[in-house]
């Protein structure tokens, strides 16, 4: 009876003996780049030598290997099927070599390359998964500006669904704004907001309560037919919160209450012109 | 216990307060001040909170409470420079502090209450 030992010296040896062999038939059935294979093939069998307890270079290899095969356009299907093609092209020669202490030891190893492949699939899976995360996140931040329009007066416009975390981050956006800028008129406008529920109708009063708090007064502006519909079938009360159908309308009215004059009513049109020197 | 202090400006009273609050603190003042308004006669509260970085139930009620009995004497009160951080929670609290005038800051502060008190002689 041979130990564990024995049956991995022996597995190591003949790996080590065939490698030229067994490298170029992987390669062949792999579909990968000879190079990386080889290097792969070193690893696993520093591992093998080592008894298989510290994976974590293999790891590493692999993950590598994962990526840039993703980056290649590889399924993680055919990745993990390369890392199982090494069993195959093991075979033949464990066959040739065939005694009692090299099938156990090919067993053995087999069951090692089936976590290593399973890993390129895990390592893929995490990838997709950063990249998405990462993406929600710059989403969250592109899609939340807070505009100044005037000297004491910002406006926040608003576009595309609310949901609980956007409007958190809207909220503390916003309210660090006030503060940066000692505006005391805030216009949020929910032009770009496809639908308000109980809920964003919910998020929208608490913003504009906290801003109160802090002492500034905000306007909710934008508000379409179909939209204030909803907010009344609701039974939604905005209180004494002013809303107004329009930007424009919210604007005018924020530069009442501040003490802004306009001159000509809002039917003039606005002329910039440059001064001349 | 610690003491807020309450300066006198004019006839507006200002307080600063720089410490954490805790339930004591906020109770002393309410007395503190009650009596600095009536003794002094001011004519305006200014209590400026931008030093605070957590309040809870209580204390957000007391500040209501304290607004509220400043009224009764006759001096109205302004919070000035709650932090964004505050104001989400107090809302998340349920406590939007109905009867209480705020602003942005101490300077805005003074500037309401110049405007509340010429609209209301």
């Amino acid at each position: 009876m041979s130990s564990h030992a024995d049956v991995e010296r022996r597995l190591g040896e003949l790996l080590r003996t065939h490698e030229e062999q067994v490298i170029s038939r992987w390669t062949q059935s792999a579909d990968a780049p000879r190079d990386e294979l080889t290097e792969l093939y070193r690893a696993i069998l520093r591992a093998i030598e080592e008894g298989g307890r510290d994976l974590a270079d293999l790891r590493g290899l692999l993950a590598e290997l994962s990526r840039s095969r993703a980056r290649a356009g590889y399924s993680p299907a055919e990745t993990s099927k390369a890392v199982f093609g090494l069993k195959g092209a093991l075979y033949e020669i464990v066959v040739a070599h065939a005694d009692d202490e090299v099938l156990r030891g090919f067993i053995r190893f087999a069951r090692l390359i089936d976590d290593l492949g399973l890993f390129t699939f895990e390592a893929y899976a995490e990838a997709r998964e950063k990249i998405i995360m990462d993406q929600a996140e710059q989403l969250l931040e592109l899609s939340t500006p807070v505009v100044k329009l005037w000297e004491g007066i910002v406006a926040v416009p608003l576009i595309g669904t609310l949901d609980s975390a956007r409007t958190q981050v809207v909220m503390e956006k916003l309210l660090e704004t006030l503060v940066e800028t000692g505006a005391e008129h805030a216009v949020i406008d929910i032009t770009g907001v496809p639908a308000v529920d109980t809920q964003v109708a919910q998020h929208l009063l608490k913003t504009v309560f906290a801003a109160r708090l802090m002492g500034a007064e905000c306007v909710i502006s934008g508000i379409r037919p179909q939209i204030a519909h909803t907010i009344v079938t609701l039974g939604i009360e905005f209180g004494d919160i002013v809303t107004k159908s329009s930007l424009a309308d919210a604007l005018a009215h924020a530069f009442r209450r501040s003490g802004v004059q306009v001159s000509g009513g809002p039917a003039t049109r606005v002329t910039v012109r440059a001064e001349q020197a | 216990m610690e003491r807020v202090p309450i300066l006198k400006l004019g006839d507006l009273l200002i307080v600063s307060i720089q410490v954490d609050l805790d339930d004591q603190t906020v109770l002393a003042l309410k007395e503190d001040l009650a009596e600095v308004v009536v003794a002094r006669g001011a004519r305006g509260v200014i209590i400026d909170i931008s030093a605070v970085e957590i309040v809870d139930s209580f204390t957000g009620r007391m500040l209501a409470t304290i607004a509220e009995m400043c009224r009764m004497l006759d001096a109205h009160a302004v919070v000035v420079g709650m932090r964004p951080a505050v104001a989400i929670t107090l809302v998340e609290l349920g406590l939007s502090l109905g009867g209480v005038r705020t602003a942005l800051n101490l300077e805005k502060g003074v500037a309401l209450l110049d405007h509340v008190r010429g609209a209301v002689p």
